[in-house]
């Protein structure tokens, strides 16, 4: 129990009242403090990473193992994280030799423009849903959003003032609205985790 | 964070009121950092034709050579803050700054002066955050009182929220339909609220999958978040009393590239089919190409984000959306653990009170009521805030 529960919510305490304190000193040993903090950050990062691929070849193992339709697709993707590894580390010039650079900007790059591109489409559809006019806010809704889109077209210039007030009067008050109370969240939340009173992040109940 | 909005303040300050006597050349310690910087200022040569900019020189011992540490381009800019990484300063060193003006062709033509001996020195307290301090205050005041309150009346009122009431019949869906449940905690890394807030309400759904012997699937983008996640639906599968329903393959890492998650999380719902989506925690581009290929497959979605610019996109594609804070509140809404339930009610409280300054402070602004305008009230804001 007292590793379990009663010792990380000690590390937890100490260390967010630590970083709290660090925050409003700017002396240079409270500097080297936060520094030295963010580097375990990347060295327990490093760490995890290995807990993190041992789990991507445990799940495609097993799946390639099941001998499915979908097997193919788990081989692949061992086959080039592995491929892409082993150029990076043993090939010539490493990381930034001709392979590998050619390999990352030839396919790695195309495949996430891809992916990114599909949003365009994705965007014409959720666009589509969202301008249906079921009830009098949807409808308010669609209005206003024919209007920002015309204002933003070349020939809808005339638009112009109206864009530009339901942009920084309407739009921005609901966002600060809506800022306010994630900050407040966030405080609290930070809070309730340093003082041991948020514990579900450790698992299981109390 | 103190070149963007300190530095400058600062000299803007100081330009107007430099005391230059001795020397041409002033030094002026940067208030309020680690002693790592320094403002150096000098008066402009009487005819400045022919001259184009300056060049910095330092010196950092009595018996040391000069060492140039930086340029100014424009003639008219009189003052240089020094700190460069590739020179720097601590506080306790003794340096001299000269100041050398140049022709077009960058040729040392005139030296403008050379200051007298300064040390910088370190700061104990930023006053510039003195603001956050009260901030800190106010909500730490708010929340222990409503925590006491909590203990004391144990059903303090919550709104029903819409999203979190749904938990229940989505999950109870997916079991009826023999479907696993999908839960996205966010592409963010544990450095982020949100993701944390993600893993205090994927305690409880794991928990409520496990009884209703239904499966959740729980694909990572940062390794960090995935070891957490995986010991908290772990954890919640023993707390269930069914840890031997737990497989190591249903929480899982799938790659850190966004949109390689991206592509393996719609894959896995257009081939398994969960009954159930739920996406909490942190998103970006990525939210609409999620719900829009969970919305493809028919799935109940449940979205909750506290970034403001990826709202619009989840309120479109899903059921239910935990607008911003809400995400912060489902935890204590699960559980409905009194104590957590005081912390909510703190916030609320927070929140009026804001509220009523925001509607004070505008109807005053609006009456012209001018106390607020005042030299005296704005130089007492101004010091207080530190510019």
């Amino acid at each position: 129990m007292f590793l379990k529960r009663t010792l990380p919510l000690l590390i937890v305490f100490l260390l967010g009242l630590a970083m709290i304190i660090q925050f409003y000193i700017p002396h240079p040993v409270s500097q080297n403090f936060y520094d030295s903090m963010a580097e375990w950050v990347r060295i327990s990062g490093a760490f995890a990473l290995i807990l993190g691929l041992s789990s991507f070849f445990y799940v495609h193992t097993r799946k390639l193992a099941r001998k499915n339709k979908d097997s193919f697709y788990s081989g692949v993707a061992i086959l080039c994280l592995i491929g892409m590894a082993g150029i990076g580390i043993f090939g010539r010039g490493g990381i930034n030799g001709w392979l590998f650079s050619n390999l990352y900007r030839s396919i790695i790059v195309p495949l996430d423009a891809t992916m990114f591109s599909l949003l365009s489409f994705y965007i014409a559809s959720a666009a589509f849903k969202a301008f249906k006019a079921r009830n009098a806010m949807a409808f308010a809704l669609l209005v206003t959003a024919i209007i920002v889109m015309l204002g933003r077209v070349s020939f809808g210039s005339f638009l112009d003032g109206i864009v530009e007030w339901i942009l920084v009067y309407p739009n921005t008050a609901a966002q600060r609205g809506i800022i306010l109370g994630i900050g407040l969240g966030m405080i609290a939340t930070s809070l309730k985790i340093i003082l041991g009173i948020e514990r579900s992040y450790l698992g299981g109940g109390d | 964070m103190i070149f963007k909005k300190f530095i400058p303040a600062v000299i803007l300050v100081f330009l107007g009121s430099l005391p230059l006597s001795g020397s041409a050349v002033c030094v002026q310690d940067v208030p309020d950092d680690d002693g790592s910087a320094l403002i150096v200022s000098w008066e402009p040569p009487g005819d400045i034709l022919g001259f184009f900019m300056y060049k910095i020189y330092r010196k950092d011992s009595l018996e040391g050579e000069f060492v140039q540490v930086g340029k100014s381009s424009k003639m008219e800019n009189c003052f240089f803050v020094d700190k460069d990484p590739r020179f720097p300063l601590n506080s306790g060193m003794n340096v001299v700054y000269r100041i050398v003006a140049l022709d077009e062709e960058e040729n040392e033509i005139r030296e403008i002066g050379v200051s007298e001996q300064f040390s910088p020195s370190h700061s104990y307290f930023n006053s510039t955050k003195k603001n956050t301090v009260v901030a800190v205050i106010f909500v730490f005041t708010a929340l222990i009182t409503f925590l006491n309150l909590a203990k004391k009346d144990k059903n303090l009122f919550i709104r029903k929220i819409a999203g979190l009431d749904a938990l229940d019949e989505a999950v109870g869906r997916a079991t009826e339909m023999g479907r696993s449940v999908l839960y996205v905690p966010g592409l963010s890394t544990m450095d982020d609220i949100a993701t944390v807030a993600s893993i205090n309400i994927l305690g409880p759904v794991a928990k409520k999958v496990a009884e209703y012997e239904t499966k959740i699937l729980v694909p990572n983008r940062d390794p960090i978040v995935y070891t957490i996640t995986h010991e908290v639906v772990k954890e919640a599968y023993l707390e269930a009393g069914r840890p031997d329903a737990f497989q190591e393959d249903q929480v899982f890492f799938v790659s850190q590239n966004q949109f390689a998650f991206v592509a393996a999380v719609n894959g896995i719902m257009m081939r398994e089919k969960p009954a159930t989506n739920l996406y909490l925690g942190m998103f970006w581009a990525e939210s609409l190409l999620l719900a829009e290929t969970g919305n493809a497959t028919g799935a109940v979605q449940i979205a909750g984000t506290d970034s403001v610019t990826q709202l619009p996109f989840f309120v479109t594609s899903c059921d239910y959306t935990l607008i911003g804070e809400e995400l912060y509140a489902a935890s204590a809404y699960l559980s409905r653990d009194p104590v957590l339930v005081g912390t909510i009610k703190a916030q609320d409280v927070e929140k009026a009170i804001l509220l009523i300054l925001l509607v004070l402070l505008s109807v005053l602004a609006i009456l012209n009521f001018n106390f607020f305008r005042s030299e005296s009230f704005l130089r007492f804001i101004m010091s207080f805030f530190g510019t």
